[in-house]
């Protein structure tokens, strides 16, 4: 049985779903799990990733860690891996785990296979599933070098309580300072709630049938009685208008996403948009063109004007959550 | 200023990808080759980043087949100096991420720089590994997702703002670096036609893993390729009355979809 | 014979291929109904090179010649006739490339090859059309000036243009009817010329059309094209030798604009359980298309050949132009037959196409005008 190492990814005090997803997966492979956060003042979560199946969890905490930077975390990480010699390694593939993961693998002097939806095991070999052309395809890839990399991306597993031993072990990081060329100066975070859209699992996303930036108030009220799990989007045909900043563009040229629900809003689907939410679970399309693409692709299509649609589906979802 | 900029052909956004007989790998046949869309963001900041220091020159670096001349001539009409192109069939079935950084970091490593840009990702792999594993191969810092770059009067450092989750960063980092462009670090420009007409003057040289001097064996293995499962067109909510469908889609996800 | 377009020629089309998709599609339904001229786009055109491309490369332009011009067109077209007439910013200065001084090539030609003007061509009058050489604006001598008088009608940029190449007749005298008229260069600002813009164009709305009329305008001598009088009508037809090729391109583009969306269409439509594109009626027609937009590219890129290599050819400049104009209305046609009612309103661009093809088989030249000028040659 493999040796697997999760990095559990610490986001404003908290360990991150996805962490989560990756060490039940961790556990469901069998074998010893091994866990590790990297932060400032993050002793106290690691007991967490117990409940999950983690039976050791590797705390490196310092205030050297308060803000993500690549190099630092590169470094910490490689020594746990040292300690732990694991076969394979098991990464989020978020915003952060997308800039530490290549660079991590890169310092470990192996490939790695980046944003994974699904995972089996041969014996001691991963065979990963991950889409390519932003989900048009997708590959099985096996990798060759020791350890195994993988990312994994938000929403592929499911969090399974299994609990492991846990026990936890504080590591004194030992940084080759030489090597810390990037400072971060400086992050600056929106004061919004909402998940990221690659994490998020409900997304509410607007497309050129919005007409204007200030339609998308619409979109935000809708999401905000979904919950703090729902987010919204855009088409690159809205963020290219200006209407809305390009971190929300969902497709090819923006994120690829697979929410349990996408409510696609005034968004014709073009091919680059399909790729980019067509492994999302249970698709809605509202738009007023029986024609449109998107409607070849949604559970859930409703032919109307979305500005008479979208207020009332909000009320009724109010209502419904009581 | 002086920088590299990594370049990849890819299959235009708009195709419509086919897998072959043998699940090995795309059909290729009918497909419109284009730049990779984020290398046309790194080709435009080079370009900016030289305009503004009003000297240097942009040199190119792609791997791939005799087809990845019309991205290289393309780079070269939007204004960048110089090209290399390494060609060897020897590559072409081991170009995984760290195969293709490594032979990539070959053909660099003599060159002169202050920055390596290059794309956040390949718009077909979309694996977003190389540039790192350029960066390690080459000794060099890496800042990856960059949506703005300021550099020195000296071009001996660069604050960089890369995008976070929710936000963003700031980041001072010693040049040369490497850089991976995000959208919405610039507008790249069009080939202009003068631009256009010039490019064939401008020299491309070819290089095999010979010239080089590197061999590679690749990190990953792609086993198979398949379609995703089609998606089955769901249902219709009808009717008239634009109220009545919002209450049945409420209702829908409610009950049958479980999701509110 | 050699049918390989050159790498430079290919990347020529990407570029305008890319320009138009990114820059007219996202406008051009509004444009077509404000009837909004696009000088936004005209100069970043202008910036890249694309319009007045076929002027020489000592004259400002890119030198790609006529047969560049005509892919730059086909690929502006494409995505939409009206706004694609931005690359007739250089419209009648192709008379003064033929038949213009050298100082006049130095002096004008960098101006519409650089974005820093817009010409037009001010031939057609309301009581004279078809019948070039019935135009009766006068242009009369007077000390070192010309005065003219007259009036000119559907003229393409009138509002827009800086200066226009203007047929007027300087000869009465003549006994020629073929040598009364002279080409004489007029600015648009000159006092006493009166320009109005013509509302209510089927198509092409996005283009500018007006009505202009000439009260006792002075222009000086040197404004005459080519310095020597009488030589207007010759002018004007080697001219529209060369602008009925490029009008025969637009109509290639309109209809593989036409056809594509045609394409896209028949796949995602279902009727019946299928995709529409499964029945053999509409193969037929998508079939039918095809085979008429490569047989219209094919004479286009034969004529402009010739062009650039200064052997024109007028039946086959007359054949290519009908031919053209007929594909475009054949394949609009088709288009809306295809999209059904989707396809007769406005939200779905087919029928912009549909009004705005009709105008290839009227401007510059014709249909009926090309036929006469293939049979009386062939029969003669």
């Amino acid at each position: 049985m493999p040796g697997i190492l999760v990095y559990a990814e610490v986001q404003k005090g908290e360990i991150k779903k996805g962490a989560f997803e990756i060490t039940s997966k961790a556990k469901a492979l069998g074998g010893q799990v091994s866990a590790c956060i990297i932060g400032k003042g993050v002793e106290g979560l690691a007991s967490q990733l117990a409940k999950y199946g983690a039976d050791k969890i590797y705390v490196v905490d310092g205030p050297e860690f308060e803000k993500y930077s690549t190099e630092p975390f590169v470094q910490a990480l490689a020594q746990v891996a040292g300690m732990v010699n694991p076969s394979i390694i098991f990464t989020s593939a978020s915003a952060q785990g997308k800039d530490l993961t290549p660079a991590l693998a890169a310092r470990l002097k192996v490939g790695s296979i980046s944003d994974c939806v699904d995972l089996t095991l041969n014996g001691d070999k991963v065979a990963a599933k991950r889409p390519i052309y932003a989900g048009k395809a997708y590959t099985m890839v096996e990798a060759t070098g020791n350890p195994q990399v993988v990312s994994v991306r938000p929403n592929s597993f499911a969090v399974v309580e299994a609990a492991g031993a846990g026990a936890v072990e504080k590591v004194a990081a030992t940084l080759d300072a030489s090597k810390i060329k990037a400072v971060v100066k400086s992050v600056e975070i929106a004061a919004s709630e909402e998940p990221d859209q690659t994490e998020a699992e409900i997304i509410v996303s607007g497309g050129r049938g919005m007409k204007g930036p200030e339609n998308f108030k619409m979109l935000e009220d809708l999401a905000h009685v979904f919950g703090p799990t729902a987010t919204t989007g855009a088409s690159r045909a809205a963020v290219d208008a200006g209407w809305r900043d390009h971190s929300y563009q969902v497709g090819q040229t923006g994120k690829t996403v697979s929410p349990n629900l996408y409510v696609a809003a005034g968004i014709s689907g073009a091919i680059q948009h399909l790729a980019g939410m067509g492994t999302s679970k249970v698709i809605v399309a509202i738009n007023k063109d029986p024609e449109a693409p998107i409607f070849t692709k949604a559970d859930y299509g409703i032919v109307d004007d979305l500005f008479k649609v979208l207020p009332k589906l909000t009320e009724e979802v109010k209502k419904i959550k009581g | 200023m002086n920088t590299v900029v990594c370049l990849k052909q890819v299959p235009d956004t708009e195709t419509l990808i086919k897998i072959n007989a043998e699940g090995t790998g795309i059909v290729t046949e009918g497909v419109k080759w284009v730049m990779s869309p984020y290398d046309e963001f790194a080709v435009e900041e080079a370009l900016r980043q030289k305009e503004k220091a009003g000297a240097g020159s942009v040199t190119l670096v792609s791997l791939g087949p005799d087809r990845v001349i019309e991205a290289i001539r393309t780079a070269l009409a939007m204004g960048a100096d110089t090209a290399v192109h390494v060609n060897d069939p020897a590559f072409a079935a081991k170009a995984d991420p760290y195969a293709t950084a490594t032979v990539l970091a070959a053909a660099i490593k003599d060159a002169t720089y202050d920055a390596i840009f290059c794309g956040k990702q390949a718009m077909d792999d979309d694996a977003g590994q190389v540039a790192s594993i350029l960066g390690e191969l080459l000794g060099l810092p890496v800042v990856t997702m960059v949506t703005k770059l300021e550099v020195s009067a000296d071009k001996k450092t660069a604050t960089v703002t890369r995008e976070v989750e929710g936000g963003q960063a700031i980041i001072d980092v010693p040049l040369p670096a490497v850089l991976t462009a995000q959208k919405g670090l610039n507008e790249p420009r069009y080939a202009s036609l003068p631009g256009i007409m010039k490019a064939k003057k401008k020299p491309v040289t070819v290089k095999t893993a010979a010239d080089l001097g590197v061999s590679v064996e690749p990190m990953t293995i792609i086993k198979s390729m398949t379609l995703p499962p089609a998606r089955q067109a769901g249902k219709k909510i009808e009717g008239d009355d634009s109220d009545a469908k919002a209450v049945a889609l409420a209702k829908a996800l409610h009950e049958e979809a479980k999701l509110i | 014979m050699d049918f390989e377009i050159t790498q430079e020629q290919k990347m020529l089309v990407e570029t305008a291929g890319d320009f138009a998709k990114n820059e007219f599609a996202p406008v051009a339904q509004e444009l077509d109904r404000k009837e909004e001229y696009p000088m936004d786009i005209w100069k970043k055109a202008s910036e890249l090179g694309l319009i007045g491309a076929w002027i020489p490369e000592e004259y400002g332009g890119a030198g790609v010649g006529f047969f560049g011009n005509a892919l730059i067109t086909e690929q502006f077209a494409k995505i939409d006739l009206g706004i694609s007439l931005i690359v007739a910013g250089t419209f009648g200065c192709e008379a003064i490339y033929w038949g213009g001084t050298e100082e006049q090539k130095k002096k004008y030609l960098p101006l519409v090859a650089q974005g820093k003007a817009i010409s037009a061509g001010a031939f057609t009058e309301p009581d004279a059309g078809t019948d070039v050489a019935g135009a009766r604006t006068r242009a009369v001598k007077d000390g070192n000036d010309y005065v003219i008088n007259g009036s000119k009608m559907f003229i393409t940029n009138g509002n827009v243009c800086k200066f226009m190449i203007a047929l007027a007749i300087t000869n009465p005298e003549n006994e020629k009817k073929y040598s009364k008229h002279s080409l004489i260069i007029v600015e648009s600002d000159r006092p006493g010329v009166t320009i109005n813009k013509i509302h209510g164009k089927m198509g092409v709305r996005a283009s500018n059309t007006s009505d202009i009329s000439f009260e006792d305008v002075r222009v000086p001598r040197e404004n005459l094209v080519g310095a020597k009088e009488g030589l207007g009508f010759y002018q004007a037809m080697q001219f529209f030798d060369t602008t009925r090729i490029m009008v025969s391109a637009q109509g290639v583009g309109l209809a593989q604009g036409a056809l594509d969306k045609s394409i896209e269409y028949v796949k995602e439509r279902k009727a019946f359980g299928a995709p529409i594109a499964s029945f053999q009626i509409t193969q037929q027609k998508i079939a039918e298309m095809a085979i008429r937009i490569e047989a219209a590219r094919n004479l286009v890129y034969k004529s402009a050949h010739y062009l650039d290599k200064g052997e024109v050819d007028p039946i086959l400049n007359a054949i290519t132009k009908y031919y053209a104009g007929e594909t475009a209305v054949f394949c609009a046609n088709y288009a809306v037959e295809l999209h059904g009612g989707y396809g007769y309103i406005d939200e779905y661009d087919v029928q912009r196409y549909y009004r705005d093809a009709k105008i290839l088989q009227i401007y510059e030249g014709t249909k009926e005008a090309e036929v006469l000028t293939i049979a009386r040659r062939l029969l003669a």
